[in-house]
């Protein structure tokens, strides 16, 4: 039977580029689809009645609609069926957590491997890319109402491209100088190229979206003076502000933030180096503490940039790795060396100031904390050095403080979330929402994009029936 | 070129001028794959939309900026950034600038001024040719000293010397403001200490973003860690700082 034969089929694996010619340059890993190996995968899929992938998807993409046109080859109604919930397909093909989210509910998965929802999103969106003319929505009739759009991550972006299309004029404003948010400077070429997030800038931007970079809000002007001059704000400032471990050595010459190392490589282009002016240091030994999708891209930017060794640092197991399981994965192939239950408690430099060892604590893992996870416990006795010429500091970042702290009467958190209506984004103050990392603390570019089509959904409503529902 | 490495750039940027105070600086960026520079403003004209800032050529992206014509564009203004100058009436303020410090104080002095504080301006150089804006000073200072380390004008020495200068002239400082390079913030913080009034300096640290982001501007102090972009750069007073990320300076030169 047809039904059986696809459920038993293994998915079609992506090609991607070796991990010892990978790991020395700065080039996607993964290769994405063919136009066949497409059509092929998406006919695994049993187009569910009561599909459970939907459910898993943080935005609610028809799945198996946009699969079927795949399958049936109608590539662009395919585009056209993600776009209608999701306006970065390219950018979440790319990097969304599929195997938690969709991909874990798919029934294929229950007996073999899952569909490979993700790398068909990102198939359909290739393909949107290759074509000449790319099909520009229609503009509703413009209502003469003005938006402003502060910050240009996942979460401006939505919010940007919802209220344009809804007939609003939007300007987004954005500190660096060149937009993308964590798109741009955070997530390294090698696994979101650069041209992806500009094409999806530049698709904004012919919709009419106004961007203005270099400009800080609660600096250059403030949200309340801006106010005057719009009708309607949302706040997508993420949280960019690193934390340090608050350890001694960690204001030696070597010691990064995670941030500030992909910054130099990705945004001001430090992997060009010598081509571009920003110098960033081959350091042979390179050690980066933490767990998650963040410490990844810097170990693996490390190995890129030629480091010998680079290790990962983490406290707890390999178990509660918050990371994607695809780039943990990448980052073994790559040749990461991996010390798991493990923590830094002291850095020492020499006489020159530069990072020279480091000092760890070995852990194990005692009884589940507020997390649900088991709590690693330094074991007493255990240290031990290494030497490092470098150290990356990838344990997390907290909201950026600029517009909490400029802005009187946004109401915030005690971690500096902005607090809003959880069905709407609107915050504490008239006219204006907020939503993504900024709201959540961070998260992911879904959730991002999740919480800027509910804002838009509620300014739009605003701002043509001047009604703020709250509680749905 | 104001004087020998000295370049004065005036930027039309009028979001920016229109709200800057003393003590806060911008970031200039010459354009694709060049580094992004904190530079403290020396003036401004809200009127005409027009920032200056001075600043001295010592590497790649700093030679770009001194090779910019009149008229050209420079794609990156970012500002105002950092927090301002605490101001009001301290009573006497000794105000020091060395370097492109001369230029950045000069807004300091002026609002100083304006706030009724008796402000003693000393010019720190290492020779009477690389002294400048002493008219414009003069202005809003109710005495500008000169010392310049070989004394081919004014004082002779370095800033220990206005210790002395201070002394003979009766002044006792409520307040002591250094902007300058590292060394002159270092020397102020070690030779007035002794007064043990505030002494305000500007950290320039290395920066990228300037709005908290990277954490490439850190510093400790009083066991804290500050990140001068946005806690600082001049808000801090030196003689309490236990460690600072000077060494950062060389951490990008690879
Ligand atoms: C290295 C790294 C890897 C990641 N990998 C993944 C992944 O694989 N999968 C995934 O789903 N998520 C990943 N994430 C998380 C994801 O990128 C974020 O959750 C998401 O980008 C948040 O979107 P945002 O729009 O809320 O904010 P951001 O993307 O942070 O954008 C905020 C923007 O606002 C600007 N801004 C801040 N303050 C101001 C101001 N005062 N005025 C003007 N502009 C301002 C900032 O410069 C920035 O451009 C990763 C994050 C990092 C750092
Ligand atoms: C808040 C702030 C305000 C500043 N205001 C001014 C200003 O008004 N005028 C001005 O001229 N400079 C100012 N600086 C310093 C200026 O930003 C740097 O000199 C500049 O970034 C160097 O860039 P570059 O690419 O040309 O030099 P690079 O090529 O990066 O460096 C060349 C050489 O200069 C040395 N160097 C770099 N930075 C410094 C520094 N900060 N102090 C001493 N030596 C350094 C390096 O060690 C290296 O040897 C300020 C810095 C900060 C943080
Ligand atoms: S759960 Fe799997 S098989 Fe079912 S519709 Fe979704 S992707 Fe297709
Ligand atoms: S310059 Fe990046 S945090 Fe201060």
């Amino acid at each position: 039977m047809e039904e059986t034969k696809s459920r038993k089929r293994e998915r079609v694996e992506m090609p991607k580029q070796a991990p010892f010619i990978r790991k020395r340059n700065f080039q996607e890993v993964a290769l994405g689809y063919t136009k066949e190996m497409a059509v092929d995968e998406a006919s695994r899929c049993l187009a569910c009645k009561k599909p459970l992938c939907v459910e898993g998807c943080p935005v609610e993409i028809d799945i198996p609609g946009f699969i079927k046109c795949i399958a049936t080859n109608d590539f662009s109604a395919a585009i056209r069926k993600l776009k209608e919930k999701n306006c970065l397909p390219a950018v979440c093909g790319r990097v969304c957590p599929q195997e938690e989210q969709c991909e874990i509910k798919c029934i294929v998965g229950k007996k073999g491997s899952p569909v490979a929802i993700g790398r068909l999103e990102r198939f359909a969106a290739e393909w949107e890319a290759s074509q000449t003319i790319m099909e520009l929505p229609e503009i509703k009739t413009k209502t003469g109402k003005n938006v402003l759009v502060v910050g240009s991550g996942p979460a401006g972006i939505t919010v940007a491209g919802d209220l344009i299309l809804a007939g609003h004029e939007v300007t987004m404003l954005e500190a660096l100088h060149e937009p993308g948010g964590v798109l741009s400077y955070g997530i390294p070429e090698f696994r979101l190229p650069g041209k992806i997030v500009s094409r999806e800038i530049e698709y904004l931007q012919k919709l009419g979206v106004k961007l203005i970079c270099n400009y800080v809000v609660g600096k250059t002007k403030s949200l309340s003076d801006l106010l005057n001059e719009y009708d309607a704000a949302f706040i997508g400032t993420g949280a960019g502000l690193p934390w340090f471990m608050e350890i001694p050595g960690e204001n030696l010459n070597g010691v990064y933030s995670a941030n500030e190392y992909l910054t130099r490589v990705n945004l001001m282009r430090g992997y060009q180096y010598p081509k571009t002016y920003t110098p960033v240091i081959r350091h042979r030994r390179v050690a980066v503490v933490g767990g998650g999708n963040v410490a990844m891209d810097c170990a693996r930017t490390a190995l890129r940039l030629g480091a010998e060794e680079v290790y990962i640092v983490y406290r707890r197991s390999r178990n509660e790795l918050p990371a994607r399981l695809e780039e943990f994965e990448n980052a073994e192939e790559e040749g990461v060396i991996f010390h798991f239950l493990t923590l830094p408690v002291k850095l020492i430099g020499d006489e020159e100031g530069w990072l020279k060892e480091i000092e760890c604590l070995k852990m194990e893992l005692g009884e589940p904390d507020q997390s649900g996870r088991r709590k690693p416990v330094p074991l007493a006795g255990s240290e031990f050095r290494m030497r490092m010429d470098a150290c990356i500091v990838a344990i997390g970042n907290s909201p950026n403080p600029i517009i909490p702290t400029t802005t009187p009467n946004l109401e915030v958190s005690k971690k500096g979330t902005i607090i809003v209506d959880e069905n709407t984004g609107k915050t504490s103050i008239d006219r204006v929402w907020a939503g993504g990392d900024i709201v959540t603390g961070a998260a992911t570019v879904i959730l991002a994009m999740g919480a800027g089509r509910k804002a838009a959904r509620s300014m739009h409503a605003y701002l043509t029936n001047g009604i703020v529902s709250t509680g749905g | 070129m104001i004087v020998p490495n000295l370049h004065l750039l005036v930027v039309h940027a009028p979001e920016v001028a229109n709200t800057i105070r003393p003590g806060q600086f911008v970031i200039l960026h010459a354009g694709e794959g060049a580094e992004r520079i904190p530079l403290t403003a020396a003036d401004w004209d809200r009127e005409e939309g027009t920032l200056t800032v001075i600043f001295m050529e010592v590497g790649t992206s700093t030679g770009k900026l001194a090779m910019l014509k009149a008229g050209d564009q420079i794609p990156t203004v970012v500002g105002p950034l950092g927090v301002p100058m605490e101001m009001r009436n301290f009573g006497t303020v000794v105000c020091i600038g060395g370097c492109f410090g001369m230029g950045s104080i000069l807004p300091v002095v002026r609002e100083l001024k304006e706030n009724g504080n008796k402000v003693i301006t000393i010019l720190e150089g290492r020779s009477k040719n690389l002294l400048y804006w002493e008219e414009k000073l003069s202005k809003y200072s109710d005495k500008v000293i000169r010392l310049t380390r070989d004394g081919s004008t004014g004082y002779k020495g370095h800033v220990k010397k206005g210790n002395e200068i201070l002394k003979e002239m009766n002044i006792i400082p409520d307040r002591i403001i250094a902007m300058g390079c590292t060394t002159l913030s270092y020397l102020a913080t070690r030779d007035y200490a002794h007064y043990n009034v505030p002494i305000i300096i500007t950290l320039n640290t290395i920066m990228i973003d300037g709005t908290g982001m990277c954490g490439v501007c850190r510093c400790t102090i009083d066991g804290h860690m500050k990140f001068a972009c946005v806690d600082g750069p001049t808000s801090f007073r030196m003689w309490r700082i236990l460690t600072w990320k000077k060494q950062n300076q060389g951490n990008v030169r690879g």
